[in-house]
């Protein structure tokens, strides 16, 4: 027991003590969503030697629109084992959000601790044809705007507007992937120049094949204790000192995309600039996005920016969100890190924003 | 506004095609169809059985690694009379569908029945499997081309309400 930091948001510490993510593949075609959520489970509890009966909430994160299939959220809890019945909710979002409505729960005091999981598979159907689906249905759906070539509208407002150039987006890229090989979860990882990258052909122009994040299977699992109980089962609990998250407008044409109010909102609601910030995991799809995120978050050159590699190492939908809030856990752990500040997205664009500050004491 | 009317419909024709991915042990119990088996999975801690298993025990959330071979014979443990067509319709109305625990199975699964008047079905019916012919076997349960009665007497109550 060493205490507790001080909190920006809530009254009670929370803290990340287990975290577990599966190996991400391009496409996992032995197993289902259940099969492989299993073991991933049975890590995140199996590593700090405890069981479901230990957590009195659990909350998944996860879309039936990647699998195609009605509550494969519910099929998805046999991965658990819910007997005796167990309270339980779901989000359709990126786990990062299950892990609020948990620390939610956890703030009300009630529970001491909880299981948060995701899972998301980009393999099932065309992923660029079902997260158009998610989009303004009058206007912009109907269209069928896969998420790269929006992506691509944000890049080229950017270069337009002299906040970043394609060499600015091959240095993201290369510096992440380089990172990626030392995450052995990684499934894009090389040690390339960003000038070798600027000769690839574009995907959608500006982006190259470089700036997109590889298609993922994948999931991953995390275990928050609140209190007492985080030092029961972590030597030093990664506490969540700060969380919130916020929304931009449905519409892409009414946003400027070179910023990310939201973004901004939330790192101050979470009180990202209260402190120095060491490490940062940064959820951005495409490589231009690191630079909107790291300007609406203001990090400083000192901070170490996606040292697994980020979401250009491995995407996972409905994972890498939470992903990024276990990776900055794990610097806390080992000591790494003092501070951490781990962000999720979803939706086109950088639409929905999530900022969690994490804390070791 | 020129006095037009509101526009209050529009078409946006949504398609979207999956790859489904049958996992491990499910893709075991339809190779078992193939064969004219019935293959389910037992939890190793509770003991239950499966069939189909999606690989894990929604109880206890361990992996059901234990092949079991389970008989062609089981029970009827509750029952429709389909009377209703519908879209694609393959069998002709009425029929019996039934929902059919397999003996030594601790989960029901749906199946045709035949060869019995519809107002003689009833709960507590024994029936067994009647396959297609060997080269119409295959991965699905389509393979069992539907369920009789056996003629055994009726199935205890108490060994069926467990699972209605």
């Amino acid at each position: 027991m060493s205490g507790f930091p001080e909190l920006t948001s809530g009254r009670r510490p929370v803290g990340v003590v287990s975290f577990a993510q599966y190996d991400n593949v391009r496409r996992e075609d032995a197993r289902n969503e259940v099969e492989m959520l299993m073991p991933v489970v049975s890590e995140v509890f199996g590593s700090i030697g405890i069981t479901k009966d230990d957590v009195g909430f659990i909350c998944s994160g996860s879309t039936d629109y990647l699998i195609g299939g009605p509550f494969s959220f519910v099929a998805a809890l046999d991965a658990v084992g819910v007997w005796p019945p167990r309270a339980e909710s779901h989000v359709e979002m990126d786990g990062a959000w299950a892990l609020y409505e948990a620390w939610v729960l956890l703030q009300e005091g009630e529970i001491d601790a909880a299981l948060v999981y995701c899972f998301g598979r980009s393999s099932m159907g065309d992923l660029g044809e079902i997260l158009a689906v998610q989009l303004d249905p009058y206007y912009l759906a109907p269209l069928w705007p896969d998420p790269t070539s929006l992506a691509a509208l944000q890049a080229q407002a950017m270069i337009d507007a002299g906040k970043a150039t394609e060499a600015d987006f091959a240095a993201v890229a290369s510096r992440s992937r380089k990172a990626a090989l030392a995450n052995p979860k990684a499934q894009v990882a090389y040690d390339r120049s960003p000038e070798q990258l600027l000769a690839e052909d574009y995907e959608v122009a500006p982006l190259r094949r470089h700036a997109l994040p590889p298609l993922t299977d994948g999931c991953a699992a995390m275990v928050l204790a609140a209190g007492d109980k985080a030092y029961e089962w972590c030597e030093r609990p990664a506490f969540i000192t700060g969380i919130d998250h916020r929304i931009e407008t449905h519409s892409v044409g009414a946003r400027d995309l070179t910023v990310s109010p939201s973004t901004t909102l939330a790192g101050k609601k979470a009180g990202v600039g209260a402190k120095q910030v060491d490490v940062a995991e940064l959820h951005a799809p495409y490589a231009h996005q690191e630079l909107i995120l790291a300007e609406a978050l203001g990090l400083d050159e000192g901070v170490t920016r996606n040292p697994s590699g980020g979401a250009l190492a491995a995407n996972p939908m409905m994972s890498a969100g939470l992903i990024r809030i276990g990776e900055s856990a794990k610097a806390i752990w080992s000591g790494q890190a003092d501070r951490a500040v781990a962000h999720a997205t979803s939706g086109p664009c950088l639409q929905q924003n999530l900022v969690c500050v994490l804390e070791g004491v | 506004m020129s006095g037009r009317e509101p526009v209050t419909m529009m078409d946006a024709a949504t398609r979207l095609d999956f790859k489904f991915t049958a996992g491990v042990a499910m893709s075991k119990n339809l190779h078992g169809y193939e064969e004219g088996k019935f293959l389910g999975q037992r939890c190793p801690k509770c003991k239950k059985v499966y069939i189909p298993s999606r690989g894990s025990c929604p109880t206890d959330g361990l992996p059901t690694d234990e092949i079991v071979e389970l008989p062609n014979t089981g029970t009827v443990t509750t029952y429709c009379v389909v009377n209703v067509p519908f879209a694609g319709q393959s069998i002709e109305i009425p029929y019996i569908c039934g929902q059919i625990l397999l003996d030594g199975a601790n989960l029901s699964f749906m199946g045709l029945l035949q060869e019995i008047p519809i107002d003689e079905v009833r709960m507590g019916l024994r029936v067994e499997a009647l396959w297609v012919p060997p080269e119409e076997l295959g991965p699905t349960l389509a393979s069992v081309k539907y369920f009789r009665p056996t003629g055994e007497p009726d199935a205890d109550y108490e060994t069926y309400k467990e699972y209605l």
